[in-house]
């Protein structure tokens, strides 16, 4: 069945768009068709971080106002089959995000992908509402830094209050995921713990996804981290995390120390 | 260790890419965002369509439309499913093929 999944955080320069990008190659590498829409309008990024800046001619809003069909929109992904992306409108302003359009067009999406999948944009107003408000599901992107928490836990609170599923009465699945975790500062006692942050947000842990120079390199190339580097400590730990969501009981492991021969000789182990 | 190997081997940097990537896509983004006119390819894309609905009814269902905006050229790619002639009345002064029209502006 298909599921609408918001991947939000309140504060921006978390990683929601890595993170949406990474989770729906993951996802779609594992052989489930996948659609990623950028909720950013005015100020779009995903189709750079898909590397698909030079290929959109429709965008969400298009669509929306009838300008062009889903089908003219989505553009297909060249490295992975079942993955497509829906791109913001870079010109137009928020306002043409209506409520009617965008079920519209979340519901014909749902018809064609195992996964919708919307990168919110940061702030809690009219885009970040809509991008979550048909969500089956939601990843909470979290830094483990006191003004991402903060954020987090106040997006949560929309999440309970304002989505349809809350309106209805029903429970939306939330998931935390923790990224840019340093395991060097962290070994340090120089930033917050897991613990600490689970405990202050108390929603399930989706994974924790290592500070990494090949999340840069990838979005520098563009191409989620998942394909660009598969083999790395973030596309491991996205991979991971992209089953659990799936249903998958994996146990979530905390990085450790990095890219060294003793990592390379606990590797497995890690894994 | 394989994975280290290769990158030490295999790896260029990607900065450049990413500089190029950009360069490409501002040259384009400023135009259009800017004073918020089309660029030239949305626009060539907007009257070709204006011409070929002149001609005939266009079932958006039956056009795609591809781009690619390169450095040295870009290519728009229109493709439009003509319908054949009905009762011997002449159509379009078109294939009934589709019709490929492409725009290469430098």
């Amino acid at each position: 069945m298909s599921k609408v999944l918001v991947v939000t955080s309140g504060k921006g320069g978390v990683g929601k768009t890595t993170t949406t990008a990474a989770l729906g190659a993951a996802l779609a590498k594992g052989g489930q068709s996948v659609v990623l829409v950028d909720f950013d309008v005015g100020l779009r990024n995903l189709d750079l971080v898909m590397g698909a800046e030079r290929r959109v001619v429709f965008d969400l809003i298009n669509v929306i106002q009838g300008d062009a069909n889903l089908a003219q929109a989505l553009i297909k992904d060249k490295r992975v089959d079942n993955l497509s992306l829906l791109p913001a409108s870079q010109t137009r302003d928020k306002d043409a995000l209506t409520s009617e359009g965008v079920a519209k067009v979340i519901d014909d999406l749902r018809k064609k992908f195992d996964w919708v999948i919307c990168d919110s944009p940061a702030g809690i107003e009219r885009g970040a509402q809509m991008a979550m408000y048909h969500a089956d599901v939601a990843v909470i992107v979290t830094n483990p830094e006191v003004s991402s928490v903060r954020d987090s836990d106040r997006i949560i609170g929309m999440l309970d209050s304002t989505t349809a599923k809350a309106k209805k009465g029903e429970k939306l699945e939330k998931h935390l995921l923790i990224t840019r975790y340093d395991p060097q500062r962290a070994a340090k006692g120089d930033m917050l713990g897991t613990d600490d942050v689970l405990d202050i947000l108390s929603i399930p842990l989706l994974g924790i996804i290592p500070e990494s120079g090949d999340v840069l390199r990838a979005s520098n190339v563009g191409a989620p981290v998942t394909i660009a580097e598969p083999d790395s400590a973030p596309a491991r730990a996205y991979t991971d995390a992209a089953r659990r969501l799936n249903g998958e009981k994996l146990e979530v492991t905390i990085p450790t120390e990095r890219k060294g021969l003793f990592d390379w000789l606990f590797k497995r182990r890690v894994a | 260790m394989s994975s280290f190997l290769s990158n030490i081997f295999k790896r260029r940097s990607s900065a450049p890419v990413a500089r190029d990537r950009l360069q490409i896509l501002l040259a384009h983004e400023r135009i259009s965002v800017g004073d918020g006119k089309d660029d030239l390819l949305a626009q060539l894309h907007r009257e070709i369509m204006e011409v070929i609905k002149r001609h005939v009814a266009v079932d958006q269902d039956k056009v795609q439309i591809k781009l690619d905006r390169g450095a040295q050229y870009s290519t728009l790619e229109i493709d439009v499913e003509v319908p054949g002639l009905t009762d011997g009345k002449p159509a379009a002064p078109a294939k009934p093929a589709p019709d490929k029209t492409k725009a290469k502006p430098a």
